[in-house]
């Protein structure tokens, strides 16, 4: 078969997006992906059926409809695929950098991008006040830049912990558990961009270089053991896609850091708690990471608290609809479907009869308290990060 | 058909503005430059003219910190030539710049010149008029449609009321952009970065800053607050008590 010229140059982008790119070749046609997809319903062209139109020559029919900015890639349809085709990272990143380079981008995540490129971070915020989150912790938070002298560990804060109002609440309780735990530690502030994950999966992959170049050369400027996060996002960049860059650090997202130290966490777990807590697995740590048991471990370690799972959970989770662009395609998606994949997760932790959803990544706290809004009888559900948990069960 | 777009870089409002020490400019050492919103609009309606009906498009912008990301992000869109203006144009007023546009632009021979309607650091007056006026030209303000048609353009000029003109315009002529007909083009990283290898920013010297005819600017500051708020405290029947006597000493009771 004669392989149209568009076709092969779109083959050479799935597989410079992933090693295994090729293994798209092996589709087989399951259906497994657009069955799992949490969108799939709503696509023209899931993902089966986007193999199907590739092999069938009709790329271009692929690029006319916008299906693809549904994708939150979320990597459900990777897990479920038999033929292990990375297709979250291969197939629908490179569809959507077709559009980026033909600068055919939905204008909200235009604005992201735009101020990704010019700012550092998505939000459009001043990169001077990257590190005001941490004005009123004491003992003070130390800012790589002013302090010049080596730390143990460097924390990653990422985009949405260091400026969304409601995520610096969070940021600030896991600053205040570090300190408790006497740990030395010091952050990049003005010198930190986004991490750039997001932007990569949104297709603007050139982006999300010039962003991981930025900290590559900031991580250089200082000394340190190891880099924690509390962004998912920043956490499968650094470990999984900066190496590929040749910027290297040993990363852990903080909830192993601190599931690493529940010997000296327990006996300050002083506050006892009659609540049910159900847990929320971020694509990004658990699907993609396989990092599912030190949450848990957090949320068990607090005296009194109850553990529900919901339907979906693990591997199998439910994406809360901020991955791959879609925190930054709310008002594109909502227009397709009329309906929120945050409310949805809501539903199943309304289902478990908890007080309390609990995460562990930026994204989640603000989608799904936003969702608690407008989903009947989850008025009195409250969304809580695992940092602010545990910081509440300390007493400090 | 040869289209010139200017494009102006003022402070951007992320960052806080200060004022310098001596109290009449802001300081520019703390301020980071972002090209002119409604520049933005003028390079895309430039491009879009481009794409509709051919021709060459030509971007020039002052020397200033961003400048070049500027003039190489509208090459990845599409523009064909890239001018920068040599010069100390760290605090000049817009007679001065349009002095030193309209040197260069009557140079390059434009059919149609296209800049932003305004800009937020506008303190003596448009740019387009004052440019208008040095080369000889028409000018409409507050553009929101362009077509060319033959040696005229047809334009669609926004009035205050929601009111829409349209307007035919000999050429050659300036026109005032409010906001181009699709919103400004997003251009990914990777295409700025091939602009950059591909095209080439040529370098004029301004010869001579003047700004005279604009305003001497007295005094800078922050917006002063005159008179506070009082927060009455108290329990709800103290609160009552203190508000019956505000609203009998202003004579409401």
């Amino acid at each position: 078969m004669i392989v149209a010229e568009a076709d092969r140059s779109f083959y050479d982008r799935v597989l410079q997006a992933t090693p295994e790119g090729e293994r798209l070749r092996l589709c087989l046609e399951c259906g497994n992906c657009s069955g799992i997809c949490p969108f799939g319903y709503l696509m023209a062209y899931p993902p089966s059926r986007m193999i199907a139109m590739l092999r069938a020559d009709r790329f271009d029919k692929l690029l006319e409809a916008d299906s693809i900015w549904m994708c939150v890639s979320c990597y459900a349809c990777t897990a479920a695929c038999p033929s292990k085709i990375p297709l979250t990272p291969g197939l629908m990143a490179s569809i959507k950098e077709e559009l980026v380079l033909a600068g055919n981008v939905p204008n909200e995540l235009q604005n992201a991008l735009t101020n990704s490129q010019r700012y550092g971070n998505p939000l459009g915020e001043s990169p001077r006040k990257r590190a005001d989150w941490a004005n009123r912790i004491a003992p003070e938070v130390k800012i790589m830049g002013k302090f010049k002298q080596p730390v143990d560990v460097l924390w990653f804060v990422g985009d949405y912990a260091s400026y969304h109002p409601r995520v610096q609440s969070t940021t600030r309780a896991l600053a205040r558990i570090l300190n408790a735990l006497g740990v030395d530690f010091g952050i990049l502030g003005p010198d930190e961009s986004s991490d750039g994950d997001s932007q990569r999966l949104a297709g603007e992959h050139g982006l999300f270089e010039m962003l991981a170049d930025k900290n590559g050369k900031a991580f250089g400027k200082y000394k340190f053991n190891q880099i924690i996060t509390t962004d998912p996002h920043a956490y499968n960049a650094i470990k999984n896609e900066y190496p590929k860059l040749g910027i290297s650090y040993p990363i852990q997202h903080y909830t192993e850091f601190l599931a690493e130290r529940l010997d000296q966490i327990k006996p300050m777990l002083k506050r006892e708690s009659k609540a049910k807590v159900t847990y929320h697995d971020p694509c990004y740590l658990g699907r993609a990471n396989g990092v599912f048991d030190p949450p848990r471990a957090l949320i068990k370690a607090i005296p009194g608290v109850t553990l529900a799972e919901m339907l979906h959970n693990h591997t199998n989770s439910l994406c809360c609809g901020g991955g791959g662009g879609g925190m930054w395609l709310d008002g594109f998606q909502w227009e397709k479907a009329h309906v929120r994949l945050s409310e949805w997760r809501v539903r199943e932790a309304l289902d478990t009869k908890a007080d309390i959803l609990a995460v562990a990544c930026p994204y989640e706290t603000p989608r799904f308290e936003d969702a608690a809004k407008t989903v009947e009888g989850a008025a009195q559900l409250k969304v809580k990060d695992i940092a602010e948990l545990l910081l509440e069960a300390m007493g400090i | 058909m040869n289209i010139v777009v200017l494009a102006k870089l003022v402070p951007d409002l992320v960052e806080e503005l200060t004022i310098d020490a001596n109290g009449n400019a802001l300081d520019s050492s703390f301020a980071r430059l972002i090209i002119n919103e409604f520049d933005d609009h003028a390079i895309e309606q430039g491009i879009l003219l481009k794409e509709r009906g051919g021709g060459s498009v030509t971007i020039i912008a002052p020397d200033a910190e961003g400048a070049d990301d500027v003039l190489f992000t509208a090459a990845a869109k599409g523009a064909d030539r890239l001018i920068k203006i040599k010069g100390d144009f760290s605090n000049v007023n817009n007679h001065a710049l349009a002095r030193a546009f309209a040197k260069v632009v009557s140079g390059i021979k434009p059919d149609l010149v296209l800049t932003g309607v305004q800009a937020h650091n506008d303190l003596d007056g448009a740019l387009g008029p004052l440019l208008a006026e040095l080369l000889e030209m028409p000018y409409i303000g507050y553009v929101s449609a362009v077509s060319i048609n033959g040696d005229k353009v047809l334009i669609k000029k926004e009035y205050p009321g929601g009111l829409l003109a349209e307007m035919d315009v000999q050429l050659p002529a300036i026109l005032g952009i409010q906001a181009a007909e699709e919103p400004p083009r997003y251009v990914a990283v990777s295409k700025v970065r091939q602009a950059m290898k591909t095209s080439s920013i040529e370098e004029q010297d301004a010869s001579n800053l003047d700004p005279c005819g604009g305003s001497a600017i007295g005094r800078m500051f922050q917006p002063e607050a005159s008179s506070h708020a009082t927060m009455i405290t108290g329990s709800p029947d103290e609160v009552a008590e203190k508000l019956v006597g505000v609203f009998k000493e202003l004579g409401i009771v």
